[in-house]
């Protein structure tokens, strides 16, 4: 990729704080225009690399490059076209939505008439028309998430880095945000998300980045990863001791994954294994497409929460 | 090294403006108890101490006490709104509210934001300091003109104890230590430094420590100003609080960037 497609670059990035590792080796790129997503557990390094791309934590090794400007060292000129949804809102909750949006504004050295003239478009944007003049304070979470969303597009980004843009959201407010973002994604916008949420990420995402204990362990397209280390049916089953189980599924299974006291079990031929356990007391058994939580399992036998 | 130091200093002479409008805007939500609150308790000193001493004590330096005094509780609520400010509201807007956080992801840098925080804790001084200084107009014991004086000296005075517990801020885990701020540092420095009598009283040794405080220079330049007599030694005063404003600025700033940009 020439460097003028290249929205974010990382290089052998690496961190520790106090002798943990936090981000190791890690190197990605993004491209304009794309959606791309860092999915992984807590604690996975998530927010610290989110937070690497805006030079709020230096990296002890590695190059980062935000619209071609080195970051940390040119931080604040590459934050100038960056739009930012921080993991826990922090707007002014004592203001009004306007008041958020022309204080933000301000610290991107725009006049009052240039924010007076993308605030409707901002409000309308974020379906907050009628709540201008509310004071933050008053809002539910699905809209303070929303003021936050129209906060990170007062300069008009071309990348927008959301750190779990979702989480501790009702599925109706998740829903709206995720339309909400398929629109600037459409408008031509970069969007790096973080998220642990295994359908916001297929979703949403062009490429995603799987990440344990900081260490990248797969990337590419969710539907070719999703094919490329499941490829069949999942059978999940609780209810029965699973060692037995494991035992007697076995014939028809590709794979088999123990989660607690659930059985995954890759399986071409579903039908058969459906026969096989009827009539089992006490065991349930559902089958499903496979998804990403199943890559993360496969990767790292375990679930991702 | 210096290259990631340099990336975090103020941007430019302007940027930190910004800072300092979100306050104002703030402020202006509750300005009337915010100016009564800052009034309530130099008020009660200087009258507690001004007719209840000011009996007993006479004239001081060829003026009423209360004169005396009211010069002295000007300069001490400079100190105490700007510390004030930067200690409690300034360390909420830095840590619980994360407001400094959104501001880390805009066009402003670290330096523009402290910069921003040191002005409007300094404009709250001059709020609070003038406020005394016309009740000591109102009241017969200076006039107009000498408190526009004073004026300069006070902004000063609210920029070195901004920065001052800017430090402290950058350093302190949580509230609880403020109060060791308070009362090993700026509740001595009232005494000492010739507010509610003359640094003369001090034991000679004394009097030279005393010349090191920020305070003793603030008191000195208000001083004169409000009772209309000459300030000796100026530039020195000037220079010393300046000191007072520039070193901390800059180790709040790489003090803090330690903290918040790891």
């Amino acid at each position: 990729m020439s460097m003028s497609t290249v929205a974010i670059d990382l290089a052998g990035v690496r961190k520790s704080f106090g002798g943990r590792v936090i981000v190791d080796e890690l190197s990605f790129s993004v491209a304009r225009g794309e959606c791309f997503g860092l999915l992984g557990p807590n604690g996975a390094g998530k927010s610290t690399i989110a937070r690497m791309l805006l030079g709020m934590i230096s990296p002890d090794a590695g190059k980062i490059m935000v619209l071609n400007e080195p970051v940390p060292a040119r931080a604040r000129v590459a934050r100038m076209r960056v739009g930012v949804v921080p993991q826990f809102d922090n707007l002014e909750l004592e203001f009004t939505v306007r008041e958020n949006l022309l204080v933000f504004g301000r610290y991107f050295g725009m006049s009052a008439r240039k924010i007076e003239a993308v605030v409707p478009s901002l409000l309308e944007f974020a379906r907050l028309e009628t709540k201008a003049d509310a004071r933050v304070s008053e809002l539910s979470g699905g809209m303070k998430r929303r003021v936050t969303l129209a906060r990170a597009l007062i300069n008009d980004p071309h990348l927008l880095v959301m750190d779990e843009p979702t989480t501790g959201l009702d599925p109706h407010a998740r829903h709206l945000i995720w339309e909400r973002l398929r629109v600037l994604l459409a408008r031509g916008k970069t969007i790096l998300l973080t998220t642990h949420f295994m359908e916001e990420a297929e979703r949403l995402c062009d490429r995603l980045c799987v990440l344990e204990g900081g260490r990248k362990i797969a990337e590419g397209k969710p539907d070719v990863l999703i094919d490329e280390h499941i490829g069949c049916n999942v059978v999940e089953i609780y209810g029965g001791d699973p060692r037995q189980l494991r035992e007697l599924i076995r014939p028809h299974a590709r794979h088999i994954e123990v989660s607690g006291e659930t059985l995954f079990c890759y399986a071409p031929y579903p039908e058969q294994l459906r026969v096989l356990l009827r009539g089992r007391a006490g065991l349930r058994v559902l089958q499903r497409p496979p998804n990403l939580e199943d890559v993360f399992l496969r990767l790292t036998g375990r679930e991702m929460e | 090294m210096g290259e990631s130091y340099a990336a975090v200093m103020p941007t430019n002479a302007y940027n930190w403006i910004a800072v300092w409008r979100r306050n104002f805007l703030a402020w202006k939500k509750v300005a009337m108890a915010s100016i009564l609150g800052n009034l309530a308790d130099p008020l009660t000193n200087l009258f507690g101490l001004g007719f209840g001493l000011g009996l007993i004590v006479g004239r001081v330096e060829g003026t009423s006490y209360i004169a005396f005094l009211a010069a002295g509780m000007v300069a001490t609520s400079a100190m105490t709104s700007a510390t004030f400010e930067t200690m409690y509201a300034a360390f909420a807007r830095m840590d619980a509210k994360r407001t400094w956080e959104a501001i880390l992801s805009t066009g402003l840098t670290l330096g523009d934001i402290v910069l921003g925080e040191l002005v409007w804790a300094a404009t709250k001084s001059v709020l609070a300091g003038t406020a005394i200084g016309i009740v000591a107009v109102a009241l017969g014991y200076a006039s107009w003109l000498s408190i526009l004086y004073a004026m300069p000296t006070i902004a000063l005075t609210g920029l070195v104890f901004a920065s001052m517990a800017m430090v402290v801020i950058s350093l302190a885990p949580s509230y609880d230590y403020f109060v060791f701020y308070q009362t090993l540092v700026l509740s001595p420095m009232v005494f000492l430094c010739g507010v509610v009598f003359p640094t003369s009283q001090l034991p000679g040794s004394f009097q030279h420590f005393v010349g090191l405080l920020p305070l003793a220079h603030s008191v000195d330049l208000i001083r004169p100003a409000m009772l209309e007599r000459g300030v000796d030694s100026v530039a020195l005063h000037v220079a010393a609080l300046c000191v007072y404003t520039v070193v901390p600025f800059f180790a709040s700033i790489a003090v803090f960037r330690r903290r918040l940009l790891r």
